[in-house]
């Protein structure tokens, strides 16, 4: 947990301290509350039936029987959902109103096992659950293909006749393609040409608070939605759309989140929620369980991938191709451009063909996963990094050092980088202990390896909304418009603090709801950090303008004359008259007399987040006779621009770094011949525990993003991109055998050692 | 079917409720008594948010029938602290950020505090093993091991 930090001049009091988040105490006694914990007067709960089929076409549903049960209250189907017809995209974000309402209800077909076809509101839960069992549903049961490669033969069931891939009806939605210089010239040219598939599993974002929901609809049609999302103003929009109800009657209240890892960028139950307290007029309750979690809410696409580089004699890299196919689920949308826009970012390759295939399936409908598709692609890409560096006879860091991006690098997905940090995340790899540690001898059938992958991802901007209001006391409110999903309140608070010269604890930090603070877009991408500090800047720089015209009034001379420093305003030189300087308490108690309240907001659409980098070391022991992989050592090395608040970036680091972890060694979907989930609980849905990880080295790097204020970048994506292919090769490493598929979960790395056994 | 009527002590007060015979302890604590710092991530005991103590042992509450709780002690985030005085984890966790959306945290902390009074100085081996029914998925749990294990040499250190 080393700290380097590159900034010439850190005179900084609160930013890069690490200061008590401003939540803390609510979330350690118990008494934060999250959207299960809300509830109301004379509430009901609601209650989801899904489909059984994994693809089965809806010729009717009779809730006639439901609707007679005692304690019933109303029910809906995807009658009382806005049709979005298929004809006509319409894009809220990176949704498609499409897609969405028919993942929340099922319309003309059912997509998959767990796919909502009718919700029902009750007195009780074990009422509502009751009432499921009576609606009948008249399915036509059609077949149905759940794995990428099956579902784009030529042969494979279709999902949806109105998606053409090459004229045909196909599964194939979409296609993507990055492409720099000539790849065939490039190859061509190549000493070395290593070529490889990979296979991925779904794996789920994880989050332990299931999605949960509670909505209020009074006579008049206003609605009040509490729910844990990563984007209050996402629920608002998505239910305005899905329901009818206008935006400006939606008051949706950010709960604390328990977590979303992207798989909250979307909604579920919410419009289910807010249709059937409308029609029962009651506030409705709605969670799901974790078999629900599992089943019907996103986790990430399943993959295959093809990786080819070709690179000279002495270690550069001529030409790269990729090919990602990614399960989208049973709705278009997966993670191509991640997948295909950040795998060969790191490097400087003057020749790219990267294609992306986003591709349909009996399962539920994916949703963003912290640096959606980049892992997927990252995989494939650094397993082959590791094979061409091997046959170079190169250190697989000083191979990626060679051909590291850098300021001035055309990247493959498009931009031409500014000062970017790669290249530190890379040498401080190479310096650390870790790397210079040596590798253990293997003994009694346990053999010890090492390996390395670095990663990309874009960051991001987008909208964002601040207030900052001084109170009569001179402390600080600051009112921002995303969901703190782990620590963001407490960088507002370190930068609000560091700009007005006052202590930390001084400034109190909010999520406002939808009607209290203007539009900000989702918590996500890396963006949150960056652009609430944008605002926060703006806004605070603002008040202190302010502050410094009050002191000016007071004193009777030009604002201009007054500057603001450690707190207080004071004449700017001897020229501007001697005055006693004056506090920001001082100052907010004569607000009234001096041209009242003192507060300011800003709203922007921000840009200017550059790419994040991160390098990774990974040490694993193999257990021969059980087929067990343990993680021993691990370091991760990443450019984060900035730390604000350092546990926090770190935290982030660490926990990217166990997520993926469990991508690489436990975690998979996996489905039973009927096309239904075999394993949605975490007892068979095997997430990382506190036994199975060692500490998480994270070494903090700062190449500040010279178009941020604080020069930040974003921390949480990248900190997934990685591990896969580390932990890959460095199993690889180990067992002088490579595995093209995760998770190298037990029974398959002892299947793989019998085989090699049996052929010796 | 009649609901059933239970004594127990909660935090240590004397508290009476009334449940159905097939209903959890989670979800009276949550329910009728209001004790939403018990969280449920999964209803099936492998994840930790819902732990609770009975008797001092610690328990996932989503497994326990709430009529069970008849004559017991039961602990629940909400009596860790006393009135503003954090206990010894809940400050270190606090200090040393050992939790991000902090929806685990509750469960973390009282499996945490059941560990340091029977075990005041745990190996990191000892805690992750001890802390290895409590899912946690934001902070890989290094954070939260180190947190441990600090407050377990603080308390030691005061209590010399």
């Amino acid at each position: 947990m080393s700290t380097q930090d590159s900034n010439p001049a850190n005179d900084n009091k609160w930013i890069g301290q690490r200061t008590i988040r401003p939540d803390g105490a609510d979330k350690v006694t118990g008494r934060a509350a999250y959207a299960a914990d809300t509830t109301m007067p004379g509430m009901i709960w609601g209650k989801v039936l899904r489909s059984p089929h994994p693809h089965a076409r809806i010729r009717s549903i009779d809730t006639s029987k439901a609707e007679k049960l005692p304690g019933v209250k109303a029910v809906v189907t995807a009658k009382d959902i806005v049709d979005f017809p298929l004809d006509k995209s319409v894009m809220l974000g990176i949704q498609d109103m499409r897609w969405m309402c028919r993942n929340v209800m099922a319309r003309e077909k059912a997509l998959f096992a767990g796919h909502p076809v009718a919700a029902v509101a009750a007195t009780s839960e074990k009422i509502a659950a009751e009432a499921c069992a009576l609606i009948k549903v008249d399915y036509e049961i059609l077949p149905f293909v759940i794995d990428v490669e099956e579902a784009m033969k030529p042969d494979a069931p279709i999902l949806h006749d109105f998606i053409k891939f090459d004229g045909k009806p196909s599964n194939i939605a979409g296609r993507l393609e990055h492409k720099l210089g000539d790849v065939e010239a490039g190859f061509a040219k190549a000493d070395v040409v290593v070529e490889r598939s990979f296979r991925t599993k779904p794996v789920h974002q994880g989050y332990i608070e299931p999605h949960a929901c509670l909505v209020s609809v009074t006579a008049d049609g206003k609605a009040t939605i509490w729910s844990s999302s990563q984007g209050q103003f996402m629920v608002r929009a998505m239910c305005a759309y899905l329901t009818g109800v206008p935006q400006n009657d939606i008051r949706a209240i950010p709960a604390e989140i328990g977590g979303g890892f992207g798989g909250k960028t979307i909604i579920y139950l919410e419009p289910l929620a807010l249709m059937l307290a409308k029609k029962s007029g009651r506030p409705v309750k709605m969670v799901m369980t974790r078999t629900e979690v599992f089943h019907a809410s996103g986790p990430t696409s399943g993959s295959y991938s093809k990786v080819k580089i070709g690179a000279t004699k002495d270690g550069r890299i001529v030409a790269a191709q990729g090919t990602y196919c990614l399960q989208a689920g049973a709705l278009p949308g997966s993670p191509i451009r991640g997948a295909a826009g950040c795998s060969f970012s790191p490097y400087d390759i003057p020749n790219v063909l990267s294609v992306g295939y986003d591709v349909v399936s009996n399962r539920s409908k994916v949703a963003a996963y912290r640096a959606p598709g980049a892992p997927i692609g990252a995989y494939a890409v650094e397993c082959v990094m590791d094979e061409v560096a091997e046959a170079l006879k190169m250190d697989p860091l000083q191979f990626r050092l060679k051909n590291a991006a850098k300021q001035g690098t055309k990247a493959a997905h498009g931009p031409v980088y500014p000062r970017i940090g790669f290249v530190e995340t890379i040498e401080q790899a190479i310096a650390h202990p870790h790397y210079k540690a040596p590798v253990a001898k293997g003994k009694n059938g346990l053999l010890y390896g090492r390996g390395v992958a670095s990663g990309f991802w874009f960051n991001a901007g987008g909208e964002s909304s601040a207030q900052v209001n001084i109170a009569e006391d001179g402390t600080v409110v600051v009112i921002t418009g995303h969901p703190d999903i782990g620590g963001s309140r407490a960088s507002t608070a370190n930068i609000t603090a560091e700009l007005l010269g006052i202590d930390y604890r001084k400034v109190s930090v909010l999520i406002g709801d939808t009607s209290v603070i203007g539009f900000s877009n989702l918590t996500g991408g890396s963006r949150v950090t960056y652009a609430s500090a944008m605002v926060v800047t703006q806004s605070t720089e603002r008040v202190i303008g302010q502050l410094k015209e009050r002191a000016a009034k007071i004193w009777k001379i030009d604002p201009d004359a007054v500057v603001w420093e450690n707190g207080e305003a004071r004449p700017a030189g001897d020229n501007a008259g001697k005055f006693e300087p004056l506090t920001l308490a001082q100052l907010a108690a004569q607000a009234s007399a001096t041209g009242g309240p003192i507060g300011a907001g800003q709203q922007l659409n921000t840009t200017g987040a550059e790419g994040g980098f991160a390098t990774h070391i990974c040490d694993v022991e193999v257990d021969t006779g059980l087929g067990i992989v343990r993680v021993l050592r691990y370091t991760s090395f990443q450019d984060v621009g900035r730390a604000i608040h350092p546990s926090y970036v770190e935290g982030q680091m660490q926990g990217g770094v166990a997520q993926g972890i469990g991508w690489a060694l436990s975690e998979e979907y996996i489905y039973d011949k009927n096309g239904k989930l075999d394993n949605p609980s975490f007892l068979d849905y095997r997430m990382p525990v506190s036994s199975d990880l060692p500490m998480l080295d994270s070494v903090i790097i700062e190449v500040p993003n010279p178009k941020h204020p604080q020069g930040v970048r974003g921390v949480g994506e990248v900190p997934l991109v990685p591990p896969l292919a580390a932990v890959s090769n460095a199993v690889y490493n180990a067992l002088g055998r490579r595995f093209y598929s995760l998770p190298m979960s037990p029974p398959k790395v002892l299947a793989a050692l019998s085989t090699a056994q049996a052929a010796e | 079917m009649a609901k059933l009527h239970v004594s127990t002590t909660i935090n240590g007060e004397p508290q009476e409720f009334l449940c159905d015979a097939d209903q959890s302890l989670l979800d009276v604590l949550r329910g009728p008594l209001g004790l939403t710092g018990s969280k449920e991530g999964c209803g099936s005991g492998d994840c930790g948010a819902c732990t609770v103590t009975v008797n001092g042992r610690i328990v996932c509450s989503c497994l326990m029938l709430a009529a069970e709780a008849e004559g017991q002690q039961i602990g629940t985030i909400e009596g860790m602290a006393e009135g503003d005085h954090l206990h010894p984890l809940q400050q270190k966790f606090l200090e040393m950020a050992a939790l991000q959306c902090g929806i685990c945290t509750p469960g973390v902390l009282m499996a945490a505090k059941a560990l340091l009074e029977r075990n005041p100085d745990p190996t990191e081996h000892e805690v992750r093993f001890w802390l290895a029914g409590n899912l946690c998925r934001c902070t890989g749990y290094d954070k939260i091991i180190r947190a441990v294990m600090e407050t377990a040499a603080d308390m030691r250190g005061a209590a010399r």
